[in-house]
């Protein structure tokens, strides 16, 4: 039996006029933050909905847990906890009220629901207002309280559908911390979003869709490798050292060297050589001044590869 | 293609909840308190009427549903027309509400199928709408035992229970028109604009109307008794039509047909005597029929619009 939690495998949504996912194949491993990244209308929310069997599959398969979603839903959304894109809760209830339907919904045995809600609150920082109806949350609110159901329910994989939109700088790392938190408690997550810089920082690997096909994926270095010629770019300052251009670009793994001014080099690489660059530096007689490591933003890697297929486009 | 474990699953949960919040809510505390009051007085009207008027009648606990004094219309009319706003106030948000609260997905990702969400819903409305004409019908009785002093005959409370359940039925009707509606619309103004309207239609236009349907094409050699006859088939499409003759056949034990009296129905029948309560429902089971058949009929057509729709928001 495969690692995999989630698998799909050709997976299309055709509507009468247009195909919202194309031939969409990815697996989420136990244990990983997968991240399903584009633009809005780009089919994510779609794919999300067809795994949890609230949307019926056009073409192709999905397995979660092993489970078809289509004809064993529930299995499925025993095993799954779901953040939907501004998740809603009964405003009139409490925050505990609200946990305590989805408790009798779940099936959790009468005597474990409140310690259980009363866990979940914790976790995600919500105890103190447990009483307080969820008209007076804030999104940010509402957000953590998403997350509590999903702890509530013992989840053992959470799909989370943008799950930092609309929030605020601060709100969204709190909830990035909590997806951190949820992770090392061992549950798989599949993230969407078309906020690429904000979750990139908690995604293990990425699939980046454009118009219901996904265009790439892999973890961030890779997608750089694929679509900068590099994953990692070190910037290296160093005062004197002699011809240190040529002897960067002699380097094992380096795929790139440009100097961007006097005493500043930008080496494109295919892991992180801070070290070896460092080492060269004092090879060479030089001084280093200063040493950092960019990885790629998923954004450029993003806006590069829709710019290459442009260019193709345009060329063919 | 099979689907495991109960489409049912969850009902309960379903259920219970949403009575709850139609017990609890603002709206149908003001609907309910309508309710009461305009029946009441309706009730408070006809026992009045009755002392005046009618101390010899063998149906005399009947009376109290159906008898009117100016200006007040009968308990009966007062329920033929607030029933309806009472069960469309309960169903015109049911699904769309849950779109509009982005609670739908989250829910539906919780282990029970659609089918559960909606029939509890639907469950919850009409059990909320039992409680309340339960609450008013036992509040009639007793004002009625207190009031008159005569208690009612064991026929008139068979018929006066067949009444309150024909009543839930005709109820059931027009939540599952407003549930329907709620499927349809995504805006719960517009859903219940919709159902308002064609309650007032079928209501009140509709009736003035089919006369004039059936003339318009009913054969021209056809006799009045035939175009009569298309004319009530066609008011009979609105379920106002179908719980007026209800009422008519079980609480008014006199009457013999719902439709034209033929020369031979009248052979040995005694004029004005009434009918066993077995005869008066035989008269009126088509009607009870029908509007079980149409909150049936409406319900699952709502339930394959539910199905087929997409649950973002």
């Amino acid at each position: 039996m495969s690692d995999n939690v989630i698998e799909a495998r050709g997976l299309s949504k055709r509507y009468a006029t247009a195909t919202a996912v194309d031939n969409a194949t990815f697996d989420v491993a136990a244990g990983e933050i997968f991240g399903l990244l584009g633009p809005n209308g780009a089919g994510k929310t779609t794919t999300i909905l067809m795994l949890l069997g609230l949307s019926e599959i056009s073409a192709g398969s999905a397995r979660v847990f092993g489970h078809d979603p289509m004809r064993e839903p529930l299995a499925v959304k025993r095993l799954v906890g779901y953040l939907p894109d501004s998740v809603g809760f009964y405003d009139h209830l409490t925050a505990a009220d609200n946990l305590f339907y989805t408790a009798r919904l779940i099936g959790i045995p009468p005597g474990e629901r409140k310690p259980r809600i009363a866990e979940a609150l914790s976790r995600v920082g919500l105890r103190e207002v447990a009483e307080k109806r969820v008209a007076t949350f804030s999104r940010g609110m509402r957000q953590r309280l998403g997350l509590a159901e999903i702890v509530m329910k013992n989840a053992r994989a959470a799909i989370l559908d943008e799950p930092t939109n609309g929030l605020d700088p601060q709100a969204s790392l709190e909830l990035l911390d909590l997806i951190r938190a949820l992770k090392a408690s061992g549950v798989s997550i599949l993230l969407s979003s078309h906020l690429l810089d904000r979750v990139q920082s908690v995604c293990d690997r990425v699939a980046l869709f454009n118009q219901g096909k996904i265009a790439l994926m892999g973890t961030v270095a890779e997608l750089g490798r694929q679509v900068l010629g590099g994953g990692y770019a070190v910037e290296v300052e160093a005062e004197g050292g002699h011809d240190l251009a040529r002897r960067f670009g002699a380097l094992e793994g380096v795929r790139r060297v440009s100097e961007t001014e006097l005493g500043r080099w930008r080496l494109t690489c295919e892991r992180d050589m801070r070290a070896e660059a460092a080492a060269e530096v004092v090879a060479a007689g030089g001084r280093l001044k200063q040493l950092s490591l960019d990885q790629p933003s998923l954004e450029t890697i993003y806006t590069r590869y829709f710019q290459n297929t442009q260019e193709v486009a345009d060329a063919a | 293609m099979r689907r495991e474990g109960s489409a049912m699953q969850g009902l309960g949960v379903v259920t219970l909840k949403e009575l709850s919040d139609h017990l609890i809510s603002a709206r149908m505390r003001v609907l309910e308190l309508l309710v009461v009051v305009t029946a009441l007085a309706a009730v408070y009207a006809a026992i009045t009427q009755i002392r005046d008027t009618s101390a010899e009648d063998p149906f005399l606990f009947l009376r109290l549903f159906t008898v009117a004094r100016d200006p007040l219309p009968s308990f009966v009319s007062f329920l033929a027309f607030l029933v309806p706003l009472m069960a469309i106030g309960l169903g015109f948000d049911a699904v769309n509400g849950e779109h509009n609260r982005r609670t739908l997905s989250r829910v539906l990702s919780q282990p029970i199928y659609r089918d559960a969400l909606l029939f509890g819903k639907f469950l919850a409305g009409l059990a909320t709408l039992t409680i309340s004409l339960v609450v008013l019908w036992l509040l009639l009785v007793g004002l009625g035992l207190i009031m008159l002093g005569v208690p009612p005959g064991g026929e008139e409370m068979g018929r006066a229970l067949i009444f309150l359940l024909v009543t839930i039925a005709y109820g059931g009707v027009w939540l599952a028109l407003a549930m329907l509606f709620s499927i349809i619309f995504r805006s719960a103004a517009t859903a219940a604009l919709v159902t308002l309207g064609l309650w007032l239609f079928l209501s009140v236009i509709w009736p003035a109307l089919a006369p004039a349907v059936a003339g318009a094409f009913t054969p021209a050699d056809a006799d009045q008794a035939t175009q009569v006859i298309i004319a009530q088939m066609l008011m009979r499409l609105s379920p106002s039509t179908l719980f007026g003759e209800t009422v008519l056949a079980i609480l008014h034990p006199t009457t013999r047909t719902l439709g034209p009296v033929y020369i031979d129905q009248l052979q040995g029948a005694v004029m004005g005597a009434p009918l066993p309560l077995s005869e008066s429902l035989l008269v009126a089971w088509p009607q009870m029929v029908g509007l079980i058949a149409a909150t049936i009929l409406l319900f699952v057509g709502g339930y394959v619009v539910f199905q087929r729709q997409e649950v973002r928001a």
